[in-house]
Parts: C-alpha cells; sequence; structure tokens
C-alpha cells in the first residue's frame, strides 16, 4: 500500500510535468518527461558517462578516505581526554553549520579547476561528521564494558580495539554515511561551479548548450548513481551494526 | 547464634585457626568531593571485614550504603579515601586479574561479540596463551549449563542465561577470588532463586572466595558463610551474621526454618537502616 501511494506521487508528478510542457512551457526551458526518458536510454545505451562518473568517483572516494581517516584518528585522539572533548566538540560542531562550499573558491585556487579542488572540498564537508560522530560514539560507552574489561586486566591498547571501538562503531559508522553521501553532494556542486570534468561538469555544459533534455537525463542519471551509493552504504552500516542490539 | 548478635568485632574476624586469611578490609572508608563541597558524600565510613580463603561473604544494606563502593574497592577498580585492603596479605592498588574476577549486574557482556567470544576476550585480556582458550570457553561454558549457546549474541539470551555467560566468563579466568555486584538483582525472583541454588553447588565444588552484594535477604542468608549488614549512608558495617551450614545448599535449606530464622533477624538489622534512606530521599514521611 504505501509502496502503491508512492509510485501513484510519481506518476502524477510526471503527469503534471507532461501537462505543463502542453501549455506555454518552452521545451528548451522544460523538455517533456518523454523525451527525457528517450535520452536517458540513449545515455544508458552510449555509455559515455564513464569519463566523467570515473572522474566523480574518483574524487569521492579520495575525498572520503581522506575524511574518514583524518576524521576518525583526530575524533579518537580528542575522545581520550573529557577535557579535550569539552574543548574541540562544539568547535567542530560550530565549524560544521559554517557553509563550507564558501570555501571553494580558495580551494580552486589553492588546487586548480581539476579534481583537488573537489577532493578537497568533498573531504572537507565529509570530516566534521566523521569526527564529530567519533567523539559523540567514544565518550557514549557503557562505562559497564570499560570496568569489565579493566576487572579481566585489558591493556590501553586492548580497550581501545577490543572495547571502545566496537561500543562506538555503530554511531561511527553512521558518521561514516553521512560524510559519504554529503560528501558526493559536496563533489557535485564543486563540479558545477568550476571544473574540467566530472558527472556535475557535464549537467552544466549541457545547460549552457540548451540540451536541456540530455541535461535531465543526466541529472536522472546522478540521481540513480546517489541511489546506489546509499544503498551501497546501507548495507555496509547494516553487515557492521550485525549483533549489536 | 547470640555472638551474631554481640555488637563487638569478633565476627569480623575469622574464626581462629580454620580458615587462611584471604581478603582483609582495614578501616575502609571512601569520600566522593572535597572537605565542604555540600555535594560531598561519605559513600563508606571505617569498615573492616575480614574473608577467609573458600568463604562466601554478603554484603547487604539500603541503598547507597556503600557495599558496591567497597566491592569496587577490593576489585582495585577504585582507591580508598582511607585504610587499606589487602588480598593474601598484598596491598590492591589496581585490578589484580590474575587473582580477582568480576560478575557485574547486567550489561557487562560485549554485545558485539557471541558468549563463547566473549569468554576469551576475558581470558585474552588477562594473558591467557591463545592455544588455551578455547578449551578453557568450552569447559567453563558447560559448568554454567549454556554449552549450547556459544554462538549466540548476548541480546539473543534471557537475562538469566546472560548472567550465567558472565559467570563463565569470571570462571575462565581460574581466579580465586570472585567478587559479584548484584549479579541476580534484574532477574524475576524465581529465576534469581533457581541461580542462586545452582550457584552454591558451583561454588561448593570450585571452593573459590567470594565477595556478594546483594538486596536480597533470602539470597544473602541462602548462599553466604556470613553476611555482612551496613549501616544507612555513611556506610558502616552494622553486624556480621554467620550461617552456620555447610555447601552445597539446596531447596531443603530454602524452605528451612534456620534461614527463615537468619532472614529475620537480618530484617530486622536493617530495617531502621532502610527507613533512614527512605527519609532521606523523601519517600517515607
Amino acid at each position: 500500500m504505501k509502496r502503491l501511494v508512492q509510485i501513484g506521487f510519481v506518476v502524477l508528478l510526471a503527469l503534471l510535468w507532461q501537462l505543463a510542457t502542453l501549455g506555454h512551457v518552452s521545451p528548451l526551458l522544460l523538455p517533456p518527461p518523454a523525451a527525457v526518458g528517450r535520452e536517458f536510454l540513449v545515455l544508458l545505451q552510449t555509455a559515455n558517462f564513464w569519463p566523467d562518473l570515473r572522474v566523480t568517483l574518483f574524487e569521492l572516494i579520495a575525498a572520503f578516505l581522506i575524511a574518514a581517516f583524518t576524521g576518525s584518528a583526530i575524533g579518537s585522539a580528542v575522545s581520550r581526554s573529557s577535557y579535550a572533548v569539552r574543548v574541540f566538540d562544539p568547535l567542530f560542531a560550530g565549524m560544521y553549520s559554517i557553509p563550507a562550499i564558501l570555501l571553494f573558491p580558495l580551494y580552486v585556487l589553492f588546487f586548480g579547476l581539476g579534481p583537488g579542488s573537489k577532493i578537497a572540498m568533498g573531504a572537507t564537508i565529509a570530516f566534521f561528521p566523521v569526527v564529530l560522530n567519533t567523539i559523540t560514539g567514544l565518550s557514549q560507552v557503557d562505562r559497564a564494558y570499560v570496568a569489565a574489561a579493566r576487572s579481566m586486566g585489558a591493556s590501553p591498547i586492548q580497550m581501545f580495539w577490543s572495547v571502545m571501538l566496537p561500543a562506538a562503531f555503530p554511531v561511527i559508522l553512521a558518521g561514516l554515511r553521512i560524510g559519504l553521501i554529503s560528501g558526493f553532494l559536496a563533489i557535485l556542486g564543486g563540479e558545477t561551479i568550476a571544473s574540467f570534468s566530472g558527472l556535475g561538469h557535464r549537467i552544466v555544459n549541457l545547460a549552457e548548450s540548451m540540451d536541456t533534455a540530455r541535461m535531465f537525463a543526466n541529472i536522472v542519471f546522478v540521481m540513480l548513481v546517489a541511489w546506489v551509493l546509499n544503498a551501497a552504504v546501507s548495507f555496509a552500516e547494516a553487515r557492521g551494526r550485525r549483533g549489536i542490539a | 547464634m547470640l555472638d551474631a548478635r554481640d555488637a563487638d568485632a569478633s565476627h569480623r574476624k575469622i574464626p581462629a585457626g580454620r580458615w587462611a586469611l584471604m581478603i582483609q578490609v582495614d578501616g575502609v572508608g571512601q569520600v566522593y568531593g572535597e572537605e565542604g563541597d555540600p555535594r560531598r558524600i561519605v559513600a563508606l565510613e571505617n569498615a573492616s571485614l575480614e574473608v577467609a580463603r573458600g568463604e562466601l561473604v554478603c554484603l547487604i544494606g539500603p541503598s547507597g550504603c556503600g557495599k558496591s563502593t567497597l566491592l569496587h574497592l577490593i576489585g582495585g577498580l577504585a582507591a580508598p579515601s582511607s585504610g587499606e585492603i589487602r588480598i593474601d596479605g598484598e596491598r590492591v592498588q589496581r585490578p589484580l586479574p590474575q587473582k580477582i574476577a568480576y560478575v557485574f549486574q547486567e550489561n557487562a557482556l560485549f554485545p558485539w561479540r557471541t558468549v563463547l567470544e566473549n569468554v576469551k576476550l576475558g581470558m585474552e585480556f588477562q594473558g591467557v596463551p591463545k592455544a588455551e582458550h578455547e578449551n578453557r570457553a568450552r569447559e567453563s561454558l558447560d559448568a554454567v549449563g549454556l554449552s549450547e549457546f556459544a554462538g549466540h549474541y548476548p541480546r539473543q539470551l534471557s537475562g538469566g542465561m546472560k548472567q550465567r555467560a558472565q559467570l563463565a566468563r569470571a570462571f575462565a579466568l581460574r581466579t580465586e577470588i570472585l567478587l559479584m555486584d548484584e549479579p541476580f538483582a534484574a532477574l524475576d525472583e524465581q529465576t534469581r532463586l533457581l541461580l542462586g541454588e545452582d550457584l552454591s553447588v558451583l561454588l561448593a565444588r570450585t571452593g573459590k572466595t567470594i565477595v556478594f552484594v546483594t538486596h536480597s535477604l533470602v539470597e544473602a542468608v541462602f548462599l553466604a558463610d556470613r553476611v555482612a549488614a551496613f549501616t544507612a549512608r555513611p556506610g558502616r558495617i552494622k553486624q556480621i551474621i554467620a550461617v552456620e551450614e555447610g555447601h552445597p545448599r539446596s531447596r531443603i535449606f530454602m524452605t528451612s526454618s534456620k534461614l527463615a530464622g537468619l532472614r529475620n533477624e537480618l530484617y530486622e538489622l536493617l530495617h531502621d537502616e532502610i527507613y533512614k534512606t527512605m527519609n532521606e530521599a523523601g519517600i517515607a514521611r
């Protein structure tokens, strides 16, 4: 039933869209859904999205690895002292609320129009949810686990790897998921502003050449990519939570 | 029985010549907060207690009387503000995983590990050679009757089974001393009584020295060789009652008039203290 309503809603939107294109709206601004569908099939058949998809995915993976490594390392270091948590947690939370996309022009100056500036942008955006969730996760570990491990003689290293990290893992994982998705959005945004290649660049190019039907087809394609990413990450998260209530 | 009522400290000492001394608690106090701080709490005051090798002593008293605090101090999980605790004559300053194992109230099993992996992790922490993990873990799971649940995660177990699993984890460490902090508090009464019977059998077999914190009068009398009753905060040991009954104890003892008599005696002893605690918390008039 829920599914049915959801599908009905999408169909309704498409119908409204089709209706709008029948009237006075120029097909240059809003191409009819059928035309977009045709272009989408062409896009899939010719597969000429590969070079741009490869660039965007490379940027995403690089940005995510940087953010995941630095975020979890800094988060772990901070959470070792409750004083550091009180100092840095609000600081990172405050910085997270600044629209980091404003740094993008600076990154273009630093790293150029190529993938470098997108990686920096994506890593900056993805860093904050990772570091914040790492701090939260590690400082919320149940004291009972710590006391039990201590009574059995756990060394500091064993305490971190066998108790703290697994106990905090679900929260850290949620941070990684948010980081990956928001990093992806930031990279696409960066590509639409200033770039040589990538999926965002492709869409801007098509818009500027008034090829709106193909542009919409590419937007649908990006949505597909985002959906696959999300599904993959949710799957990984569910696997990671296994065994934890 | 009569000397148990005696206010003098004779019962704090182990009956001479019978057993060897294992745990010595010597004038121990625990204070949280600085002098003059309105939130300063005297959790425990001048507690003295001796526990013999192979003896089971229960600590019982109103909430906040410092019985769990004393257990933490004996286990080296915290340092006392005053006084001294000695295990085998050696002063306790940190956890002694080779000598002391713990069973906590609940939720002390690692939920991301199966029962078997929990037991093994304890041995890894304690430093048992890896080659022995599997055998020793299986053995101790057998002892508590959980062999079939070795591959289960803690959340898949009932409350009673979780506590058995904790007990197995503690047994696998093969320590002489077992400290139990209200291990059955979260269980319903029937499960608790049955686990108590099992525990009595198990402990009689292993000969461990045990300090057991509980809220339950029946549990205390049923399990203990001696019961230490605490006063309301600031917690002191009010009196120690001896339960002269061999182990393992069965349901015959559970329903005996001897147990009932001792339970009543203990209740008399604790009644005023519990009332004081409730007054302080504003529960009673």
